[in-house]
């Protein structure tokens, strides 16, 4: 009882950052019908920002210049070169993003060298021990910080007027132009913060705790398990990337411990499939999926 | 996905048949070169093997362009259905090995080769329910959970595939008799002796013809526009008396088909079967499967030659660097943590991608037309 417990419990800290993860996808989605591929590489971006400052700016700035410059970069691919091909359907878009990804992911790759960093400092590899049950702390911080960071989004969503903004193109572009809505703010701001969560959610990705591997294409493959994530609670539904996020997390945890390590990622994935083949468009998706 | 088969009209007869005598003499020019290959290379079969490694890419790109371009269907599951096409070469042809603790049943090569390609069409037929259901990236995004199937069960079940420490030696290829090995005396073309390396690239060059020309009798078909039909518009082909799901199930599984037998070549290719220990790196990974939709998408969704010219790009620049690392030293100055030449063209392609989808959608394949449509006078 007490393994599932500590089980189910690191399965849901693990569970919210590809919440995190996921949620990023699902605003860019929402937004500009693109699916990012490059997502992975914004993970990179921001961990290899805070491997790069971590000595000079202390852990805490290092980690917040870590953050914004996942978000910058999300910023650059949608400003330079999702906006610049407004001939492209979102098929090719999303293959445009492979393409920014397999560069973005192989020069960091290259500059990380043969280092594989941690970048945890503050929690990482610091059990906590509580009422019988072992528990990582990493998994445990995430766990807070993604309750609370998607508690704001789903705030801000609801009731601020970038929400509303996007929320209203969601639903209909040309009626939101015509509300006043600047289409391009709207979508820099969505791409702008699902970097953001890119790069808090790689505070957690490269620890000791949560993969055992600190960062490199390691934490790019895992940030490829937030996709299933996204798929399976619907790619245009943000209810469903938090649902998702969980779902993944829980499956990867217990089918870690009770069938086997090696089996955990392919049980992510094929809970995926029975998932999609009993509703194609994911939990809580559309099911008109005329756009995709 | 655009529409990039649309076959030039024909304007006057003259400008027709001049047009043609400059296309059949490029070709003729192209396949003398090609079965030339091994008299040009002669001793430093490191080219020959390279020249292998793109054929290879040529059968797996003309599949997906198939699948992804002219059905419509996004799908990351290639290397999952070139490990099964290996594997299964592996398995139908090879015996116990020297412990007896592999599978084998011993059956002739080129019956486990035709064997290898059915089972991955199988496969490819059994993931219909799944393929026929789900659009775009969903679909895409289900197709990566059989290269992580793929993984599991590649390292799960030695006894099929060898393993990931050790692999399994392929069966040696062999056609009524005739060995794709070295052998003593073995038969020269202008005084190149043609040795196991000269026979695989024949071998492969058939292959990836036949290939070609499958794929373009498929989409010059009915078949093909069946496909087109269901791509654009589900209801229009059902109006027109497509069967829909049939369609798309029959897109996957050719498309696997052709896949498994890129698979069996690779096999050829490493003389090894060996399932990867990662899904990131490897000969059945994720890498793989973005290289060889980049491939589909540099060449132009949809088209074959395009997929021939994006194979090249992908798999033959990474060769091509890295032989030029070997031979003429170059990335040499880099060191560990610079640019090798998997890196370089990681970034060319990559970068290829983008340019494509910015500026030219159709990819080489419409730039290619245009060149041609330019040189033949247009009135």
């Amino acid at each position: 009882m007490n393994t599932f417990l500590q089980l189910v419990l690191n399965g849901l800290g693990k569970g919210a950052v590809y919440a995190l993860l996921a949620l990023g996808f699902v605003i860019i989605f929402k937004a500009t019908e693109v699916v990012n591929f490059a997502h992975g590489s914004l993970v990179l971006i921001g961990g290899y920002f805070v491997y790069a400052t971590k000595d000079a700016l202390g852990w805490a700035g290092a980690a917040a210049l870590g953050i914004v410059s996942a978000a910058v970069a999300a910023l650059l691919i949608e400003r330079l070169l999702i906006t610049n091909a407004r001939n492209a359907d979102v098929n090719s878009l999303a293959l445009l993003t492979i393409g920014v990804d397999v560069i973005v992911t192989e020069e960091i790759v290259r500059r990380l060298g043969a280092d594989i960093p941690f970048v945890g400092d503050p929690y990482d590899a610091l059990p906590l021990q509580f009422a019988g049950l072992t528990v990582f702390r990493t998994q445990l911080v995430a766990l807070i910080v993604g309750i609370v960071l998607i508690t704001a989004f789903f705030l801000a969503f609801r009731f601020s007027t970038w929400g509303v903004a996007m929320r209203a193109q969601a639903e209909n572009k040309e009626a939101a132009a015509l509300m006043g809505i600047r289409s391009s703010r709207v979508t820099a701001t969505a791409w702008l913060l699902a970097g953001a969560l890119a790069g808090v959610a790689v505070l957690f990705m490269a620890t000791q705790d949560f993969s055992g591997a600190g960062l490199g294409r390691g934490t790019h493959a895992i940030a490829l398990i937030a996709f299933p994530a996204a798929i399976l609670g619907g790619l245009d539904s943000t209810v469903g990337a938090v649902v998702g996020g969980l779902i993944v997390g829980l499956t990867e945890a217990l089918s870690a411990q009770y069938i086997s390590f090696e089996f955990s990622k392919s049980a992510v994935f094929l809970v995926m499939l029975v998932i999609l083949v009993i509703w194609p468009s994911g939990l809580f998706g559309t099911r008109e999926l005329s756009r995709v | 996905m655009s529409d990039t088969l649309v076959e030039t009209p024909v304007p006057v007869e003259p400008a027709r048949k001049r047009r043609n005598w400059a296309k059949i003499a490029g070709v003729a020019a192209l396949l003398v070169v090609l079965v030339f290959f091994p008299v040009i290379t002669g001793t430093e079969v490191a080219y020959l093997k390279a020249g292998q490694y793109v054929l290879i890419g040529v059968v797996g790109a003309v599949g997906l362009t198939l699948l992804v371009g002219q059905a419509g269907q996004l799908s990351l599951a290639h290397p999952f259905f070139l490990l099964v096409g290996a594997v299964s070469y592996a398995v139908l042809a090879g015996d116990a090995g020297e412990s007896g603790d592999l599978v084998g049943l011993g059956l002739p090569p080129l019956v486990a080769m035709i064997g290898a390609v059915a089972i991955c069409a199988l496969v490819g037929l059994a993931f219909a329910p799944v393929s026929g259901r789900l659009r775009g990236i969903y679909l895409g995004v289900a197709s990566l959970s059989l290269v992580f199937l793929g993984l599991y069960l590649g390292q799960s079940l030695d006894m099929l595939s060898g393993g990931t420490s050790s692999g399994r030696p392929p069966p040696t290829f062999e056609v009524f008799g005739f060995r794709f090995a070295n052998t003593e005396p073995a038969p020269t073309i202008m005084g190149v002796a043609i040795q196991k390396q000269q026979r695989l690239w024949y071998l492969f060059l058939v292959i990836a013809i036949g290939s070609y020309l499958l794929a373009r009798g498929a989409v010059r078909s009915r078949v093909g526009r069946a496909w087109r039909a269901v791509r654009d518009n589900e209801a229009a082909a059902t109006a027109m008396g497509v069967r829909v799901w049939w369609s798309k199930a029959q897109a996957f599984t050719v498309s696997s088909a052709f896949a498994g037998m890129a698979g069996v070549l690779t096999a050829l290719w490493l003389d090894l079967v060996k399932p990867d220990e990662n899904e990131f790196i490897g000969t059945y990974s994720i890498t793989v499967a973005i290289g060889y939709l980049a491939m589909v998408l540099i060449g132009g969704l949809g088209s074959i030659p395009g997929a021939v010219a994006g194979a090249v790009v992908v798999n033959g620049l990474p060769q091509l660097l890295t032989l030029g690392a070997t031979e003429f030293g170059w990335f040499a100055s880099a060191g560990a943590g610079g640019l090798s030449p998997v890196l370089v063209s990681a970034f060319v392609y990559g970068a290829a991608i983008v340019l494509v989808v910015l500026f030219e959608p159709g990819g080489l394949a419409a730039i290619g037309r245009r060149l041609t449509s330019r040189q033949g006078d247009r009135r």
